[in-house]
């Protein structure tokens, strides 16, 4: 695996340091945020306050808060179920996310669609999809509606390395660039298609090469360096915006916990997770390089720790407290009601 | 001896085409092969080649005669030692129909009541084009996207002179990926457009279901009102001709039975246009069930760019005091058949259109089946969990005292579509088994 992360970005990174101490403190703060409210969440569902699948971030956070950072302002997103940390990013309120997901009143679906479905047509994020590969074309006819309305945005397509052996996937290349539409696919390769490995489960292992034969380019990036991600999402998001058509980014990651809640992932071993843990952590190698350049002091990660840990449980909090939906709201919602 | 060149089907539900052009005079020598003539239906054009070696003897359809039916004879052949005096062979068509112009069937004629001043006769085919061109002349966001709906024309011509019109912005020819542009299609809906997905038939929307329904249907309740899938998913739907089991099947209960969505089939011209349009404007994700077998049938329609028809509104075709028949789409045309058999028996039937299979509407049926007190249901899909099957429930429940006779089903069978066209006529509902259905209700002999 670390072989893998060596290797990986054909483009040179974007060099941290050029990156202003403002910004890296964000982004730590923002990949912390999404670690600690996914710990949050296995808790709570390990409590039975969050029901159902619940499949948790932690370890792929560079990943989405990269990606982020480099997007312009109305460009979209859309994922698969693994959708906790992407919301977090667009700016949704981790009190409506955690409502969601204890099925609360105060959700962002008003409880009726759960960790797996949740949208903010405000926040540009498009959910929050349950059928695996499903977002790969949605998130193409999000590109083709900025094509149709020629208004310069990029839609971001994000899937797993389980969803890109799904057949609906090579179709929407196939449109994608026949079109010349403007959408990034950022495959999250973190090596486990549920308990199958990805050796196991794909002919070819290099997910970057899977446009090749839609003439799309693609690119393997270490995802588990949130400059690197930037560097490639620049890279994807300015050759989809040019008009291009799309582009393919491949983030080679890791997902610490099992595939959903209820995964004991015995299918790897434990040194393979630990190895990760502590040598490729995203969140412990920009703490440290925080440290090591001065940008920020032990106090000042302290107090970012502790205002982090005080949202989370805000949020812990309100999804409890939040009460379930109105029995009425079982009928609201099925049809719009014509206007 | 002579012998006869025949009109060509184009496809196994031609009925009749326009003898566009000869490309050869009577006495001119033709060899196998040779292109003698070209037809054109409303769907496509094709070239007639002779099949025999001989002489052109006589030419019977005149170029630019519309309306020859398949299997007239529009020339004779002659072969050496035959003359313009030789007698046909035993059996041929032109002994029996002497005129090939005069035998152009005129088009059936659905409804017998006389139309009022601003109405157009149009086929239900114009009828749902003119509904889409109507709409996105009106609202830029609408666009259609399919297989075939630009360049070809439509695989049925339904989307003809669409292209021309608004450009391949606007009208998108796919490849041949269902689950992909429908899924495509349901993310510009998302985002706000609002497409019209058309599928060549409904048998290749099964591989485009789950956004169908996942994607499409669910995205409202599952964002707690926030997202809005503004989409048409239109085709034909159900058996069409000599098609075999994959390409035969009617989807109505399937889609009907999803909460999230509209579901619309119409039979005539004007409800199919009426309706499409309401489709097209409504903030829901429909499924538009056509019917290939009635695109080319004419009907009368309001000559007006503002004929809505409401979706979840049924329509009786005719008010009768004996048994209520309700049907949809190509039903009605058995419905129709039957009624004929029915008026002899002095049996008087109100027929119901449903027209949208979702919302139903009950309130037309169970006013109807308080009058009557007797419920026959006829649809060509299959029998189990079918639209029938729903109704029937529904009415043995709500309207059990007002019953004289058990609610029946006349359906398609239980099988998948045969081939053979001895055996596809049977799996198909006839006008017989309304009839027999009906006697059974009102206890008639």
């Amino acid at each position: 695996m670390s072989s893998d992360h060596k290797k990986s970005t054909k483009q040179s990174a974007v060099k941290p340091e050029k990156v202003k101490p403002k910004q890296k403190i964000e982004l730590y703060r923002q990949m912390l945020l999404i670690r600690r409210f996914e710990e949050k969440a296995g808790q709570l569902y390990g409590m039975g306050h969050i029901g159902g699948f619940c499949h948790l971030y932690i370890g792929q956070e560079a990943v989405v808060t990269g990606m982020n950072a480099v997007k312009e302002e109305g460009d979209q997103v859309i994922t698969g179920y693994r959708d906790h940390g992407h919301m977090l990013v667009c700016g949704m309120e981790p009190n409506g996310v955690m409502a969601e997901l204890t099925g609360r009143e105060g959700g962002y679906s008003r409880g009726k669609g759960g960790s797996m479905h949740m949208f903010s047509v405000e926040k540009k994020f498009y959910g929050g999809h349950g059928i695996v590969g499903a977002q790969v074309p949605l998130g193409t006819g999000l590109a083709f509606a900025n094509k149709y309305r020629d208004n310069g945005n990029v839609s971001m397509a994000y899937f797993g390395d389980g969803a890109a052996n799904q057949g609906q996937v090579y179709e929407s290349f196939n449109m994608a660039k026949l079109w010349s539409l403007p959408v990034v696919f950022v495959i999250e390769n973190n090596r486990y298609g549920m308990g199958t490995s990805i050796e196991r489960a794909s002919s070819t292992t290099d997910l970057s090469h899977r446009g090749a034969s839609f003439d799309i380019p693609g690119i393997k990036c270490d995802g588990m360096d949130v400059f690197k991600v930037m560097q490639a999402g620049k890279e994807a998001l300015a050759h989809a915006r040019s008009g291009k058509g799309p582009f393919i980014i491949e983030m080679v990651t890791y997902r610490y916990r099992g595939h959903s809640m209820s995964d004991p992932a015995k299918y790897r071993s434990r040194d393979e997770v630990d190895e990760m843990r502590k040598d490729h952590d995203p969140i412990t190698t920009l703490k440290d390089m925080l440290l090591e350049d001065g940008d920020i002091d032990e106090a000042g990660l302290k107090e970012i720790d502790a205002e982090i840990r005080k949202v989370v449980s805000e949020a812990a909090e309100f999804a409890q407290n939040s009460p379930e939906p109105k029995t009425d709201e079982l009928y609201t919602d099925i049809l719009v009601a014509n206007d | 001896m002579p012998v006869e060149v025949l009109m060509p089907a184009l496809s196994p539900t031609m009925e009749k085409g326009t003898l566009a052009k000869w490309h050869v005079s009577e006495g001119d020598t033709v060899g196998s092969g040779d292109v003698i003539a070209e037809i054109e239906t409303d769907k496509a054009t094709m070239e007639v080649e002779s099949v025999e070696e001989g002489r052109i003897g006589k030419i019977l359809v005149s170029e630019g005669t519309l309306d020859v039916p398949v299997n007239a004879p529009i020339a004779i052949i002659l072969y050496e030692g035959d003359d313009e005096n030789t007698p046909l062979p035993e059996g041929s068509k032109q002994q029996a129909e002497p005129d090939a112009k005069e035998s152009a069937a005129p088009e059936k004629q659905e409804e017998p009541e006389k139309a009022p001043t601003n109405q157009v006769k149009i086929t239900v085919r114009e009828a749902l084009r003119d509904a889409m061109a109507e709409e996105m002349r009106k609202d830029e966001t609408v666009f259609v996207m399919g297989e075939e709906v630009a360049e070809y024309q439509g695989a049925y011509k339904v989307t003809q002179g669409l292209l021309d019109e608004f450009g391949a912005r606007r009208v998108i020819d796919t490849p041949i990926t269902e689950y992909g542009f429908a899924g495509i299609g349901c993310g510009a809906a998302m985002a706000g457009l609002r497409p019209i997905v058309e599928f060549m038939t409904f048998n290749f929307a099964m591989q485009a279901i789950d956004h169908i329904i996942n994607s499409a249907a669910k995205t409202l309740y599952m964002s707690g009102g926030q997202m809005r899938c503004p989409i048409v998913f239109r085709g034909p739907n159900g058996a069409a001709s000599r098609v075999g089991a994959q390409h035969s099947q009617d989807y109505s209960a399937w889609y009907a039975s999803v909460p999230g969505l509209k579901v619309i089939a119409p039979y005539t011209a004007a409800d199919a246009k009426g309706l499409l349009k309401a489709a097209i404007r409504d903030p829901n994700p429909v499924v538009f069930l056509e019917n290939e077998m009635l695109y080319g049938q004419s009907f009368d329609v309001p000559d007006t760019d503002d004929h809505i028809v409401p979706i979840g509104k049924a329509n009786i075709r005719q008010q009768g005091d004996d048994v209520t028949i309700v049907s949809y789409s190509r039903g009605l045309a058995y419905v129709e058949e039957a009624d004929a058999a029915l008026k002899e028996l002095n049996i008087n039937a109100e027929v119901i259109d449903l027209r949208t299979l979702r919302p139903l509407d009950m309130e037309t049926i169970l006013t109807s089946v308080k009058k009557t007190n007797r419920l026959i249901v006829v649809e060509e899909g299959w029998p189990v969990c079918s639209v029938g099957s729903e109704i029937c429930s529904a009415v043995s429940s709500l309207a059990f005292d007002d019953l004289d006779a058990p609610c029946l089903k006349v359906s398609g069978k239980d099988v998948p579509m045969p081939y053979a066209a001895n055996l596809e006529k049977l799996a198909l509902p006839t006008a017989g088994d309304i009839v027999e259905a009906v006697k059974k209700v009102t206890y008639t002999q």
